[in-house]
């Protein structure tokens, strides 16, 4: 309680026209720029997404015919020729990818949620994962490479596996763990009051239940791998021809016949290009869009 | 649990044969969880082991040396600088408009449903395959900028940024293809760090009469500096890594320069264009530079895990 004095009691007083929200004011005026900056930078940050899926239907478009799908790349100076064997390697590459990196993830990611979650072995684990998904995928490539290309003694399908289950099982075990902690707990409880042992619980309670979320994070992952390149070129190679039911031989993929056709000086080799591009991206986007519908429609639940 | 108690529960007790099975499977699943601690061993390991040959040899000669002819001299010097330069430009713009764009999706610029579409939009981003973005940046980029390039370096070419002309691929088409895979990492983790204010410091600063803009400068935006740090450094490190879209467009020159229009290297372009027809010896160099990119990415991204797991357990204006 002191004594104000009138002098200081004027310092005190409200500048009411500064309260005014003109942009005559520096301040205002400052704040609605800044407004437009930000407004600005963020569409500008979807032009590129926009530019991209237009050169992608315009020029990927021009060959999109059902020989694309059922003939062999064209070599050079040729005309013709589709990605129907590289279309097929993809999806052979990526089903051995996911074959190893889903059990992997999901038992891992089974540990870490039930039956160990704050144990030091958990904490480790999770960092290790997290490390894992900043690992460039060229090393995945040359690791693969060194594993299982220098021991087999060829490029193979498996090798290839094994570079993309390495960049998959992070995605899968950490969206994996997350939609396994969100089962909630009176549904467990019930299970072990019934006398279920705890993996019971887990095979038939947790994991179908965390299933719409696990799901997800096995599309966002399958996703990735399928446009991966760089760990292929050191694993999986590329081959002209079709398929064998010898797994163990160089296999082709789209992402390594883009980027091999990408330097090509001839036109009808580029449009190919784009036109695997636009195979490729369709089924990475209808990956993403699928696994983002669904965890819409599980959170709804 | 299909047979009935006499008392007509389906409740029992588990019999042997389930409590082993449990102890099988709780075992697999320890088992699994610590092979991912393994697999990172095993990566060092087994690229360590490739590389040790050429290590023995040349020592960390080839970390200072730019020659290169695939008998001798092995150095990567050139690939390291533009790895970084290239990842820096890269980052630098890709923070700019990721930021950017959490403020914008955070701070009520615009109706909730806008917000849910420019943010899918986003995170599509993340989805195209690096290699499509190299093919991309080929036909629509390089054009694109080539007008303006040629009159920087027309006009300014005494500034050592513009003291080449682009020939086609070179460091700033790169980095700005870098730019736009790294933003939606950006955007996403600081869109986070930002939400994670709590409302009632921009509330406060609002009665305090700030406009919005100095809520957000003075008040957010240093709030969640933590998170919007780790998210930068954790896209530094998806940069430093990142190989097609790099291989195809930054031209695959050991070139020291200063000029962003200039065509230069990275480490892991030189391992992927060069892997393929390499003789034994330029192998194992080729995992020497794999070695010296991995130990890179490996600290990186050490440290931006490390400064988000703090942004998360210390969260920056919280009540005490």
């Amino acid at each position: 309680m002191s004594i104000v004095t009138a002098e200081q009691r004027d310092e005190h007083k409200v500048d009411l026209p500064q309260l005014e929200k003109s942009l005559r004011h520096v301040r205002t005026l400052n704040s609605a720029i800044m407004t437009v900056v930000i407004g600005g930078l963020s569409v500008l940050a979807m032009v590129p997404l926009a530019s991209v899926l237009w050169m992608l239907l315009r020029r990927g478009s021009e060959r999109l015919s059902l020989a694309l799908f059922t003939e062999l790349p064209p070599a050079a100076g040729m005309s013709g020729g589709g990605i129907g064997n590289a279309l097929l390697g993809t999806l052979e590459v990526v089903a051995i990818a996911t074959l190893i990196s889903v059990p992997f993830g999901i038992l891992a990611a089974v540990f870490l949620a039930e039956f160990g979650p704050d144990t030091k072995t958990a904490s480790a684990v999770r960092f290790c994962a997290k490390l894992l998904t900043g690992l460039p995928s060229i090393l995945a490539g040359v690791f693969a490479y060194g594993l299982v290309v220098l021991t087999t003694g060829t490029f193979s399908a498996p090798a290839a596996g094994v570079a993309l289950a390495l960049l998959m099982i992070p995605t899968v075990l950490l969206t994996a763990e997350e939609a396994i902690r969100m089962v909630p707990a009176r549904m467990r409880e019930a299970a072990l009051g019934l006398g279920a042992t705890r993996t019971q619980m887990v095979l038939r309670v947790t994991l179908p239940t965390a299933l719409p979320g696990i799901l997800t994070g096995v599309m966002l992952a399958v996703a990735r791998a399928a446009g991966e390149t760089a760990p292929l070129l050191f694993t999986a190679l590329f081959t002209d021809y079709w398929l064998t039911a010898n797994v163990m031989e160089p296999t082709p993929s789209l992402a390594v016949l883009i980027y091999d056709f990408s330097g090509s000086p001839f036109p009808n080799q580029i449009e190919i290009a784009w036109a695997a591009s636009l195979v490729l991206v369709f089924l990475v986007l209808l990956l993403n869009i699928g696994g983002q519908v669904l965890t819409r429609r599980h959170l709804r639940k | 649990m299909s047979e009935q108690a006499p008392d007509g529960s389906i409740a029992r007790p588990p019999t042997e044969r389930e409590l082993l099975g449990d102890r099988a499977f709780r075992g697999l699943t320890f088992g699994f969880a610590w092979f991912t601690i393994l697999l990172v061993v095993l990566i060092v390991g087994a690229i360590g082991w490739q590389a040790w040959p050429v290590l023995q040899r040349f020592g960390a000669d080839p970390l200072t040396s730019d020659k290169w002819d695939g008998k001798e001299n092995f150095g990567i010097q050139p690939e390291i600088w533009g790895t970084v330069y290239s990842s820096v430009i890269g980052v630098g713009i890709g923070s700019l408009l990721g930021v950017a764009v959490a403020i914008f999706l955070t701070q009520d610029f615009i109706p909730p449903r806008i917000e849910v579409f420019i943010k899918n939009v986003v995170e599509l981003l993340a989805a195209i395959p690096s290699v499509v973005y190299g093919l991309w940046g080929i036909f629509v980029v390089i054009p694109f900028i080539r007008p303006s390039c040629e009159w920087l370096h027309g006009h300014l070419g005494w500034v050592p940024f513009f003291g080449t002309r682009l020939s086609g691929p070179g460091v700033l088409p790169a980095a700005l293809v870098l730019a736009i895979m790294v933003l939606p990492t950006v955007s996403a983790i600081s869109r986070d760090a930002i939400a994670a204010v709590p409302p009632k410091l921009r509330e406060a600063a609002y009665g305090l009469g700030a406009t919005r803009w100095e809520a957000i400068r003075a008040v957010i935006l240093p709030t969640a500096s933590r998170g919007i740090y780790g998210a930068i450094i954790l896209a530094f490190g998806r940069a430093l890594g990142e190989t097609m879209a790099l291989a195809m467009l930054v031209g695959n020159s050991s070139t020291l320069s200063w000029s962003v229009f200039s065509p230069a290297n990275t480490l892991a372009a030189l391992i992927a264009n060069k892997f393929p027809e390499s003789s034994t010896l330029e192998r194992g160099m080729l995992m020497y530079a794999a070695l010296v990119l991995l130990a890179i990415t490996l600290l990186v991204n050490l440290a931006g895990t490390v400064i988000l797991r703090r942004a998360r357990l210390f969260p920056q204006g919280a009540a005490k």
